[in-house]
This record gives structure tokens, C-alpha cells and sequence, in this order.
């Protein structure tokens, strides 16, 4: 019971946050009401699509999938409920769990890796308030050693939070910052450590080397890299799916965090995501305070997004 | 993917190519694929609409040239439309009556402002020899402040803060900027959501009390279809005057940053480009054409090959060629004539004929200087007839040039190589015969012969 409404209050919330990229399929379901379906009605579901970055091919794909469910006299008004159900099934299609994974009894190792301003020092922070909130022992690592004052604005959240940060020199070794940390936390007993990385382009080489190196540090330590998750910039366009594929090539991503939800952005790049890597989405931050970083739930996704 | 779109434009060409004139078929069926190229690179749908609509126009109607063949007066279509919406010209920012010059700069969370306000100090240092005074006004993000001291410090730039608000901040720096005698304030503010009521009324109040001569909206060049949304929202509380793109060193399209320029008519006036200070450049909207579309810039391409060529000399290398008698010489002469194109990787990228793994292999600029050091190390008779050349001129010329025996190894295999192919391209090539203006993807690049290219054709094509 318990559970039930505080899984109420986390849907509503989502469709709060999720209400400005509602506008535009409320504004058709508006127009739409106690019409016939005609090649109209299809283009401008097509354009709504489009205008939530889901992406022409992805858009292609869905727009099939509802003409094949709705039969030639059917109404306009019940569209927006098969797209949600198409988009729903298509989520649902990625098998991999979404869960985020932890492995009882060791110190585990979650690592944020991104494209710039993507928001993964923020991110981290919210990740280590909810983990210590379900009751786990955290440790942050600032393995951002290039952007100035990352340490600095992860340091501040750690204060607020009451978790340690360990932190290395400016300019120094990202590697050797996640290996202390991990190292730390090991002897410690901490149930988990959050590595928040630098921002790096995913065309740039040897930025993606160093990550890959990242990694591999930590996998020489006893606590497993459990997660490498990938936060994405609702706001981001199709070249999403470049990001997504790269840093899953190149650091071993294991679930997607999508940031900025709050906006007007739709973030329907995690479409072609999950379908073209069979990378899951995970998290869904969907406002400034730290309970705002939510699961994500492809039924309330699809749902919130053309309600 | 976006190569993939390429070869989808080549493959359409190639047909095009065939026939005398476009069908209303030819012309769906380019115009279809031109808007999924330009949605994949996150041009706004509705600009994309315009925009194929009038392509769709013109190549449907009576426009044919007599001198192009159908593949090119598609490309010729798309580019002029492309330099319409692109609108050519570079933008610069509003000179200030009286100084100091305020530049305020605003956007989204992680749109790179705090980033770019450094970059644009050390640019119009460097560039305009200005005096500038960075502001501090993010005071919502943890360490923000922080980060542009740092950042000023590291390029010498005092900045000024204090912990009061966003407004008092902003108009205390613009009076210490008159007080120490720099002449151009920057002002860095927090990010806001543009359906931010509270915090958009606030950037609002602080340009009333500042007054800025510019306000730059900073946009993520890798931002979808909100980009527009964002533009206009904060258009309606802040009289923006520019944008400014970052993070272009990506592989986005951009296609965003441009529609917003086509809706909003603000012009595009610096992009940042690389991870450190000085990667910050003015921006230049013809450049991207090329970019957004990817399907090659085969008229620039033409234009430029015209400009760079020496045409008698070029016909003198194609006799050489025709006989087999190329030489290392005429290749340097090539590659230079080349390279006086531009950048390599661009000349590349200009080439809608040219196969995937080529577009898509680095260029390597600096190995054209070594390949340029090599032949120079050379004896005129080694360039001549590279055969003469044992290990001892080998090392000798490795010596000479600063490289290696490999390196000269394998220029030398290469070249046989590239020679061996001349041969058999010129035999085909006669027996083929005529096909003139229409080989290759229609272009036709004085010195090289295309229709090389076109061999591994894909079967039924």
C-alpha cells in the first residue's frame, strides 16, 4: 500500500515535470476530437513526433506500428493511446533489466560518464542522496580533474549531503583519483562508490582512452564497476545516438541517465537509443531537488509523453 | 549514419546521372531524402518543410541548365537554398557608443556559458585588443564562481563577484569594469529553464538594469528540436542579440543553432570549438553547408578547383598521365594543388563520390607534410623515376626528410600503386569512350579523373 502511493506521487510528478512536452499532443487530441483519420491527422502526428527528437527513422518505425493497429474509419481521438502503447512496446522490447545493478556484500563502483554539460556532476550528488536515503554507505570520487572547479561544485554538494569526496590535483590522473577512492572505500566497509567523471566529446579519442583506462583501474581494484551510466541531456537531438553508441563502444555503458526532463525538452532520442543499442534507460532527473532523479518506467515515459 | 545518408545521395545521383532531365519522380525521391538528412541533423521541422518545398520548386520547374547534369543541378539547388537560409553573411557584435561594452550571456544548464564567457574574453583580448572584466553572476550553480575565477586566472582576466544577487552583481562589476578601465564586461549568468517564469523574470530585470549591448544566447550544438522553443522563449523577456554555438568540435550536424537562425534571423556570431580557452573562433555560416548536409560540397568543390588549378598545367599532367608517364613530381604538384583547396579532411568531405572508408579515414594533415618532405629530400632523377632508389638513397632520403625508411617505403608503394591504376583507368577509359562532363557523380575535377571512383559500383545500381 505504502509503496503504491509513493509510486502515485512519483507519476505524478513525472507528468508535472513532463507537462510542457505534453502541449503539443494535447493540443492535437484537441484538434483531433470526432475527426477521421486522413493523411492530416498523419502528418501532423509525424511533425509532433519529429519536434520530440524522436528521430525520423524511429518516427518511421511508430508511425507504422499505430496504422497498423487503427483501422481506416477509426477516430483521431484514440491515436495518442496507441502511440503511447507503441511506444511503450517498443521500450519494452529491451530486455535488459533497468534496474540498477548492485552487488550485496562488496563495495561496488557506479561510474557517470557524459558528453559536456550533460549534468553529471549534479547527477552524481543525486545518486549518492538517494542511494545513502535507501540506506547505503557512499563515498564520492571527483574524478573531474579537468573542468575548473568541478571538485569544487561536487565538493559543495558533498557538504550538503555529509559524504566524503575524495579528490585528486587539478590536471591530475582521473584514474588514480577512482583507484583512491575505490581503495578507500574498500577499507572502509562503504557500500558504494559514485565516480563522476569529465565531460568529453565522444569523437575525441584519446578523451574516450582515457575513460576506457578509467575503467580498467577500477577493475583491478576487488569491488566491482557495477554501473557505467550514461547521462544524456534531454535537450540533446539525434546526435544522441552517436554519444550513446561511442561511450557504450568505448567505456562499457550499462544503462542511460536522462537529464533536464523539466524542460520543454522531450528527450525522445532514448527511442532510438534503446532500440539501436539495446541500452536501457535507467534514471530520469526530472527537477532541481535530489528526489527529482527518478526511475524510469517506459509505461509513465510513453505515457507523459502523449497523454 | 550521417554516411550512410551520403551514399543514399550518391546512389540517387548515380541514377539521376543516367537520364537527360528530372522526372517529378527523381525530384520526390531526392526531395524525400534531403529532409530525412536534414531532420538527422536536427534541423527544425518546420524549416525542414520550407525548405524542401522549395527545392521541390525549383528542381520541378523549367530551371534546367544546359551545362549540368542532373546530379549537379540538385547539388546547385540545395546549396543556394542552403546560402539563403544560411543567410552568408558573419555577424559581428554591436560596437558600444561609450564603454564599457556589456556582453551578457545566457542559456540553458550546460549550454557551456560560463566556458564560452572565458573563451570570448580571451578572444576579443587576443583578437580586438580589448581590456575585459569577467562578472560572475551564476550564483545558483555550486562552485560556478569558482570556475570562472579559475578560468580568468589561467588567461589573466580579473573577475568580479560577489555574493549578493544576480542583478546587484551585474551592475557592481559593470562599475568596477569603469573603475579599473577595461572596456568590454562579460557577464556569466546561471542557467535557467526557458519556462522558468521566476528565473526568466529575473534575467529580465538584470538587462534592464545593466543595459547590455549585446545579449548571446549560448546553444549546445548538439541541441534538438527545442533549440527554436528555447530561442524564442527567451526572446521574449531579453532582447538577444546573437548566438553563440558550443561544443562543435563534436560530430553534431548543428542543425539545430541554424534553425534558430532561420526563425529568428539572430545571427550566429562565435562557436566554440575544442576543449581548452583559445578554441573559440568567429563563426562563418557559409562553412557549414557542407556540414549539415553531408552530402558533399561538390559546387564549392568545382569553384575552388577552378580557383586552385593551373589549367595548362593540368592539361599537361593529364597527358603524362594518359601515357603513363606520371612521376613523382607530378604528384607533389597534385597534392599541392590540392591542398591550396583547403584542409584535406574538407576537400574529402567535399567529394560526394568519394567511397565511405575514405570519407571516414582521418586525414592525417601532418603526413602530407611528411609525404611533401620525402619528395623534396629526393634527388630530381629519384623523382623522376623512382625505380633508381635502393636502401642507401632510402636512408639517405629518410635522413633528409626527418622520417623514416618505412615511411618512404610506403610512399613509394603507393605511388607504383597509384600509377598502376592510372594505367588501367586510362585503358578502360578508352575503350569506354566519349561519356565527357558526365563520369564519376558528375563532377568533374580538372587533373583527376573521377570515374575511377565509380568502379566498385554496388551491383544493379
Amino acid at each position: 500500500m505504502g509503496e503504491e502511493s509513493e509510486d502515485h506521487v512519483k507519476r505524478r510528478r513525472l507528468r508535472e515535470r513532463m507537462v510542457k512536452s505534453r502541449a503539443p499532443f494535447s493540443e492535437l487530441r484537441r484538434r483531433w476530437h470526432a475527426r477521421k483519420i486522413d493523411e492530416e491527422v498523419w502528418d501532423e502526428l509525424e511533425e509532433t513526433l519529429l519536434l520530440a527528437d524522436v528521430g525520423p527513422t524511429t518516427t518511421a518505425g511508430l508511425l507504422e506500428a499505430v496504422r497498423s493497429r487503427v483501422g481506416k474509419e477509426s477516430l483521431a481521438d484514440g491515436i495518442n493511446e496507441v502511440l503511447a502503447q507503441a511506444i511503450c512496446a517498443q521500450l519494452e522490447k529491451n530486455s535488459t533489466s533497468r534496474s540498477l545493478v548492485f552487488d550485496e556484500g562488496t563495495t561496488n563502483v557506479w561510474m557517470l560518464v557524459g558528453v559536456n554539460g550533460v549534468g553529471k556532476t549534479t547527477t552524481t550528488a543525486k545518486l549518492a542522496a538517494r542511494e545513502q536515503l535507501a540506506g547505503r554507505s557512499v563515498l564520492l570520487a571527483a574524478a573531474d580533474t579537468f573542468r575548473a572547479a568541478a571538485a569544487e561544485q561536487l565538493g559543495i554538494w558533498a557538504d550538503r549531503l555529509g559524504i566524503e569526496v575524495i579528490r585528486g590535483q587539478d590536471r591530475g590522473d582521473p584514474g588514480a583519483v577512482a583507484f583512491d577512492a575505490v581503495q578507500a572505500a574498500v577499507a572502509r566497509n562503504i557500500d558504494l562508490v559514485v565516480v563522476d567523471t569529465a565531460g568529453r566529446l565522444h569523437n575525441k579519442k584519446n578523451l574516450m582512452e582515457e575513460l576506457a583506462k578509467v575503467s580498467r583501474v577500477v577493475q583491478r581494484t576487488p569491488a566491482p564497476l557495477s554501473e557505467v551510466l550514461l547521462v544524456l541531456d534531454a535537450t540533446t537531438g539525434q546526435n544522441g545516438l552517436a554519444q550513446a553508441r561511442e561511450f557504450v563502444a568505448r567505456a562499457g555503458v550499462t544503462g542511460v541517465v536522462l537529464t533536464k526532463v523539466d524542460g520543454a525538452a522531450k528527450g525522445g532520442i532514448v527511442l532510438a537509443i534503446e532500440s539501436e543499442l539495446n541500452v536501457p534507460v535507467k534514471l530520469l532527473g526530472v527537477g532541481e531537488a535530489v528526489e527529482d532523479l527518478v526511475v524510469f518506467d517506459p509505461y509513465d515515459f510513453a505515457a507523459a509523453l502523449v497523454e | 549514419m550521417f554516411d550512410v545518408i551520403s551514399d543514399r545521395f550518391d546512389g540517387i545521383f548515380r541514377r539521376l546521372r543516367s537520364r537527360g532531365k528530372l522526372s517529378a519522380d527523381d525530384v520526390e525521391e531526392v526531395a524525400r531524402e534531403i529532409r530525412r538528412a536534414l531532420l538527422e541533423a536536427d534541423v527544425n521541422v518546420r524549416v525542414v518543410k520550407d525548405f524542401v518545398n522549395r527545392i521541390k520548386e525549383r528542381a520541378t520547374g523549367s530551371e534546367v541548365a544546359q551545362s549540368l547534369s542532373p546530379a549537379q543541378q540538385v547539388i546547385k539547388i540545395v546549396h543556394e537554398e542552403l546560402a539563403v537560409t544560411l543567410g552568408g553573411t558573419t555577424g559581428h557584435l554591436s560596437s558600444s557608443a561609450k564603454p564599457p561594452e556589456v556582453i551578457v550571456l545566457v542559456g540553458l544548464q550546460g549550454a557551456g556559458k560560463t566556458t564560452a564567457a572565458a573563451k570570448l574574453a580571451y578572444y576579443l583580448e587576443q583578437q580586438e585588443n580589448k581590456r575585459v572584466l569577467l562578472v560572475a553572476a551564476d550564483l545558483q550553480r555550486p562552485a560556478a564562481v569558482e570556475q570562472l575565477q579559475v578560468l580568468g586566472q589561467n588567461i589573466s582576466v580579473p573577475v568580479f563577484t560577489q555574493p549578493t544577487t544576480p542583478e546587484e552583481v551585474a551592475v557592481a562589476g559593470r562599475q568596477e569594469a569603469e573603475r579599473l578601465g577595461r572596456n568590454v564586461v562579460i557577464i556569466d549568468t546561471a542557467g535557467r529553464l526557458q519556462i522558468d517564469d521566476d528565473l526568466m523574470e529575473e534575467l529580465n530585470q538584470l538587462c534592464k538594469k545593466v543595459i547590455p549591448d549585446d545579449v548571446l544566447l549560448v546553444l549546445d550544438s548538439m541541441t534538438g528540436q527545442t533549440a527554436v522553443d528555447v530561442a524564442q522563449s527567451f526572446r521574449t523577456q531579453v532582447d538577444l542579440t546573437g548566438l553563440v554555438m558550443t561544443k562543435l568540435d563534436g560530430d553534431t550536424r548543428g542543425g539545430a543553432a541554424l534553425s534558430v537562425k532561420e526563425v529568428t534571423g539572430l545571427p550566429i556570431l562565435f562557436a566554440g570549438v575544442g576543449e581548452t580557452t583559445k578554441d573559440f573562433e568567429a563563426f562563418h555560416p557559409d562553412r557549414m553547408a557542407s556540414r549539415i548536409l553531408g552530402m558533399g560540397d561538390a559546387l564549392t568543390l568545382i569553384e575552388k578547383a577552378e580557383a586552385a588549378f593551373d589549367a595548362e598545367a593540368t592539361a599537361r599532367t593529364q597527358e603524362r598521365m594518359a601515357e603513363g608517364l606520371f612521376t613523382l613530381e607530378d604528384f607533389l604538384d597534385q597534392m599541392q594543388q590540392v591542398r591550396k583547396m583547403g584542409p584535406l579532411s574538407s576537400v574529402m568531405g567535399m567529394l560526394p563520390g568519394v567511397p565511405k572508408e575514405l570519407r571516414q579515414a582521418e586525414v592525417d594533415e601532418s603526413q602530407l607534410g611528411n609525404i611533401e618532405a620525402i619528395i623534396y629530400s629526393m634527388t630530381p632523377a629519384e623523382r623522376k623515376d623512382p625505380s633508381i632508389i635502393n636502401g642507401s638513397r632510402r636512408r639517405r632520403i629518410a635522413l633528409g626528410s626527418g622520417t623514416s625508411t618505412q615511411a618512404v617505403n610506403g610512399l613509394l608503394k603507393q605511388f607504383t600503386m597509384m600509377r598502376q591504376m592510372m594505367r588501367q583507368m586510362n585503358g578502360t577509359k578508352s575503350k569506354r569512350k566519349g561519356g565527357k562532363g558526365r563520369r564519376g557523380v558528375g563532377i568533374d575535377i580538372p587533373g583527376f579523373d573521377l570515374s575511377g571512383l565509380d568502379i566498385p559500383r554496388p551491383p544493379g545500381a
